[in-house]
């Protein structure tokens, strides 16, 4: 790859937008969370009288942390990079200046990683602010928020480049994104309600690490399997940017 | 004088130099072996039908779409390995605007300064000079989006001009635009190549290349069919004159007695003929009563259109 500052003109780009509408955008990312801890935390969890050895809204708070990192990643890299790519042809503008397409890749998936971690970081403030998150211990969420960023970005622009029609964004939504959401350790603990074959399974789903991440550091409890889940973090963002790269090239020097 | 005589010497003549470019979609060759010098200075127009190959001739020439062979050389850097360098250096307003729809024109100008990492300072006097050059100041804070085609036209040539590029590449600059815009446009063009900027355009327009454009070639099924100067061209490829006239296909034979060697067009029910004096060819012709009402008749220069058509388009026969 051939970074360069040049990157960071694409991130300015994208932040110029953001500049304009984040008053708009702030203010859904505020209630979400909201949302969730009243309707699942504090409705379904009257029911349950503990999970995983706390209160349910506790277990549920830092799973959600994580979620609203990927969601956030995730939208800018589909819907709104493949916009950009196929509609409003941005790359196709940046490209007639010194911006090379490894520079776009770069500075697009910096900005996913920048909108993961304005969505994450409202999120875990909302969760702070209702005593759900132990001080100082869960600071460490701070920095796991745009490290899922990152992983949901290579993720979603891996995905943007090959597809020809966004309308296929449902599936990568529907039946990628809303499955990873419900089966890792975010509603129950995996752990104690699957078989040994399906925990195998989970382990290979993106979003089961950042989660077990996010709770341990709410819990403030090192366990050497996170040494695992930060590897296949690294690991699977690195495999991706690495074809997202080569796809990156291909389509913007056809 | 000393320096001029060594940039003189660091750079060659030509800005712009293709060698042999071809460049293979699938099974299709758009662009099948082109040569191309363009001088410093000059405004040179590719000329061609859709489909012929400029578009992706214009970008192998900055750089964002790799040769399949040949190669291109612009201020005397290889392409495709200081594509950087290069594009710092040049401008490009592509067919379509890409604009930053929800953006002011100052945004949008502040934004692609940042491509180029134009320092701010610098970036607010160029910015200030383009609202000027390209008359935005008017709508210069409203988002984009509202405004005329032609203003967001101009400010897409803004955006091209903020790195004050040696070269500028214009793709179909004036397409879809009303008559005025198109007039301003080209005096925009002009009194940058007075300041020195040389300027490579694409346009199917002939009146556009024939004003605008010192050199040209015209493409066809991505080869150069013709090159030169704008009249130079349609001496060359036809004759001064044309002579237009009605004449129904089953008496064309007998209208062209005698006139063995005359090019001729023929679209529809109109027949034109290049010869060097059209007037004299249409006494011939009435003298002989071949001529039917004179309101069909018209005696005109040859334009840019006719070579175009003749050399890209079907219907042209006869001659050498």
């Amino acid at each position: 790859m051939s970074v360069s500052r040049y990157a960071l003109s694409v991130w300015w780009r994208n932040a110029a937008m953001y500049r304009r509408t984040w008053k708009l955008n702030i203010l859904p990312n505020f209630f979400e969370p909201i949302l969730y801890l009243v309707s699942i935390g504090i409705g379904v969890g009257a029911y349950v009288s503990q999970m995983g050895g706390t209160s349910y809204v506790a277990f549920l708070a830092p799973g959600l942390v994580a979620v609203a990192a990927m969601n956030g990643a995730s939208f800018e890299v589909t819907y709104n990079a493949f916009v950009r790519l196929n509609f409003e042809k941005t790359y196709a503008s940046m490209l007639t200046t010194p911006i090379q397409p490894d520079d776009v890749l770069a500075g697009e998936v910096l900005w996913a990683m920048t909108r993961a971690a304005i969505y994450g970081s409202i999120f875990y403030a909302v969760i702070a602010a209702a005593g759900l998150a132990p001080l100082p211990s869960s600071l460490w969420a701070l920095p796991l928020i745009p490290l899922t960023g990152l992983l949901f970005a290579a993720l979603g622009i891996a995905f943007s480049l090959r597809i020809p029609n966004i309308d296929l964004f449902s599936f990568y939504f529907t039946l990628f994104l809303t499955p990873l959401f419900l089966f890792s350790d975010v509603f129950f603990p995996l752990a104690e309600r699957l078989p040994p074959w399906g925990l195998r399974v989970a382990e290979a789903l993106p979003l089961l690490h950042p989660v077990r991440l996010m709770r341990a550091a709410f819990r403030g409890e090192f366990r050497p399997i996170l040494i695992w889940d930060l590897a296949y973090i690294l690991a699977l963002s690195a495999a991706l940017l690495w074809i997202a790269a080569r796809i990156t090239r291909r389509r913007l020097s056809e | 004088m000393q320096l001029r005589y060594q940039r003189a010497v660091a750079e060659p003549q030509a800005i712009v130099e293709c060698r042999a470019l071809r460049k293979r979609y699938r099974d299709r060759f758009a662009v099948d072996g082109i040569d191309l010098d363009v001088p410093r200075g000059v405004c040179f127009g590719l000329l061609g039908p859709n489909g012929a190959g400029k578009t992706t001739t214009l970008r192998m020439v900055y750089g964002v779409t790799r040769p399949t062979s040949g190669s291109a050389r612009v201020f005397g850097l290889d392409v495709a390995r200081d594509a950087r360098r290069v594009r710092a250096r040049l401008g490009v307003t592509l067919q379509e605007n890409a604009l930053i729809e929800p953006l002011s024109a100052i945004d949008n100008l502040r934004v692609f300064g940042r491509y180029h990492r134009i320092p701010r300072a610098e970036l607010e006097v160029r910015i200030e000079e383009l609202l000027d050059f390209l008359e935005l100041r008017s709508h210069a804070s409203l988002p984009v989006r509202a405004l005329s085609g032609g203003f967001q036209r101009r400010l897409a040539i803004a955006l091209s001009l903020i790195n004050r590029p040696e070269l500028l590449v214009l793709d179909e600059p004036t397409t879809g635009l009303d008559p005025a815009v198109r007039l301003a446009l080209w005096e925009r063009v002009r009194e940058l190549q007075a300041a020195g900027t040389t300027v490579l355009l694409t346009t199917h327009y002939m009146d556009e290349a024939e004003r605008l454009c010192d050199r040209l070639v015209i493409l066809s099924g991505g080869r150069v069919v013709a090159d030169g100067a704008p009249l130079e061209l349609i001496r060359r490829e036809l004759a001064p004159q044309a002579l237009e006239l009605v004449v129904a296909e089953a008496d064309e034979g007998r209208v062209l007695q005698g006139l063995d060697g005359v090019r001729r067009l023929r679209t529809g029910r109109r027949l034109v003929l290049y010869v060097p004096d059209a007037g004299a060819l249409l006494e011939t012709l009435r003298h002989r009563g071949d001529v039917g009402e004179p309101r069909a008749v018209v005696v005109r220069p040859a334009n840019l259109e006719d070579v175009f058509l003749a050399l890209t388009g079907t219907g042209l026969t006869g001659g050498a």
